[in-house]
């Protein structure tokens, strides 16, 4: 029986590959049934997840296991059930309160951990002596992370008009961004490449066992 | 430019297809060398004393199992190998299917590993930066259970893990938020300890920055092609070196396209002109 579920689960995905892949050559039912079966699946499978990994464990439980304990839950339990007064127009107002208490929750706890981690521990990287290096490639490589720097921050300086001096170093650091920018797509050219490998993978792996899967 | 000299995109989508196929049939072994972020990482773990103990977290889900599936699978070997103890946790809901799948993978390689000894899946728990800092305080307020129930005060490989102080390393295989980043955050910017990860190409550009002076990062597997590296470091080729001849061929087919449509451009670009004057 073990076998039979597995078989069917290949040949489901071969299905489904196939008919998402139809979406290449032009628009048609095969691709729209998959993609509609995918959303349908995604939306009932986090749904069903929501309740029993998250409400059940965190809220539920605690609750009827010891509520002296674990009373301070009622709170967010609240403040989610406001929240969803947004699907009722007339108390719609009700969810602003929640989603405050979120976003201001959030930028409290956000603001320590990113102005440490992504701007002083950053800021610190970039102070460095850029002629202590073991090569020439180093050394070149750490004035290239300076010039970059400065440069690229130059660019968004508004203040100012981009001209003389300032306006130099504004092109080199679009420049610096365009190479970055190039470097980023190659990157998700990678990632996208990985994606139809890991597909052609399954197909001619699990699928039609011409490759070790 | 005149829409009749565009080439049909679906003959593309063809030329990549046939390209990415072919070089997974017919291995060509393109020649592929060790960059440094991924040296960091392996010799991260080779400097792990034995028995010491690693944090795995899996955040990620099957959509990007084709990138980070290698080498997680890749980095738990090497970590086997080596003799540490692996603590998995999951900051995503699939991330623990992914752990479970990657240890059902390496049981018949590693058939003496025993549960709750030498690995544990404590599993996933919502929250993000917020579980990952209360974890550096009280794992077991964050995780009392593993994710098979059993309470983790009875787990040989939990014994004196209150905190992140007596983990070697943290490695986060991350396809987004939370990731990598709130690892960096929590576990090394506020608790100092070593801190890896291995993230999707897509996600490398934004990743990157914290491999610095600051250790940050310590390493970084990037993609499917850092993946294949760390399996040609540990000497265990696996899915993603021969994922690599496909990928190498298929950028070849696209810089040829790239390079015909700046051709094309130019060549149109003149005609008008011509036809201008």
């Amino acid at each position: 029986m073990e076998q039979f579920f597995t078989t069917l689960g290949i040949w489901l995905g071969v299905l489904f590959t196939f008919a998402i892949f139809s979406f290449l050559y032009k628009d048609n039912h095969f691709y729209k049934i998959a993609e509609q079966i995918f959303v349908g699946l995604s939306a009932g499978y986090w749904f069903v997840y929501t309740i029993f990994f998250i409400l059940i464990p965190n809220l539920y439980d605690p609750l009827t296991q010891d509520f002296n304990a674990n009373w301070i839950k009622l709170i967010p339990a609240i403040l989610g059930i406001m929240m969803l007064m947004r699907l009722i127009p007339k108390i719609e107002w009700v969810s602003r309160y929640p989603i405050s208490v979120v976003i201001g929750t959030t930028s409290g706890v956000f603001f320590l951990r990113y102005l440490k981690s992504d701007v002083l521990n950053q800021l610190t990287a970039t102070m460095i002596n850029p002629f202590i290096g073991e090569s020439w490639v180093i050394i070149i490589g750490n004035l290239m992370l300076i010039i970059g720097t400065i440069c690229g921050v130059i660019y968004f300086y508004f203040s100012k008009k981009h001209t003389g001096a300032l306006g130099v170093s504004a092109k080199i650091g679009i420049y610096f961004l365009m190479i970055s920018f190039g470097a980023a797509f190659g990157y998700t050219a990678m990632a996208r490449i990985s994606l139809l490998i890991g597909r052609l993978q399954f197909l001619l792996g699990d699928w039609l066992g011409i490759i070790q899967p | 430019m005149g829409k009749a000299k565009q080439i049909d995109r679906r003959w593309i989508f063809l030329l990549i297809f046939i390209g990415v196929a072919l070089p997974l049939i017919f291995t060509i072994g393109l020649p592929l060398e060790t960059t440094k972020n991924v040296q960091m990482v392996y010799d991260m773990v080779e400097s792990m004393p034995k028995g010491s103990k690693a944090l795995i977290s899996f955040d990620y889900d099957p959509a990007s199992m084709p990138e980070l599936h290698p080498m997680a699978k890749a980095l738990l070997k090497h970590c086997f190998d080596k003799d540490i103890n692996l603590i998995f946790t999951a900051m995503w809901p699939m991330g623990v299917q992914m752990a479970e799948d990657i240890m059902a993978q390496l049981q018949d390689d590693y058939p003496d590993l025993k549960y709750g000894e030498d690995y544990v899946n404590l599993g996933f728990k919502a929250g993000g930066m917020v579980t990952i800092q209360s974890m550096g305080k009280n794992f077991r307020e964050i995780f009392p259970k593993d994710m098979n129930g059993n309470d983790i005060d009875e787990l040989p490989i939990m014994d004196g893990i209150n905190n992140f102080n007596n983990i070697g390393f943290i490695f986060s295989l991350s396809a987004g938020a939370p990731g990598i980043k709130e690892w960096v955050q929590i576990a090394h910017d506020a608790y100092g300890r070593p801190t890896s990860g291995g993230c999707t190409g897509v996600s490398a550009p934004a990743m990157l920055p914290y491999v610095n002076e600051q250790q940050q990062l310590t390493g970084l597997l990037a993609g499917l092609k850092a993946a294949a590296e760390y399996e040609i470091l540990i000497k265990t080729p696996g899915t993603a070196i021969s994922g690599m001849d496909a990928q190498s061929i298929a950028h070849l087919i696209i810089i040829i396209f790239i390079a015909i449509g700046n051709i094309n451009y130019w060549r149109n670009k003149k005609a008008e002109k011509k036809g201008g004057k």
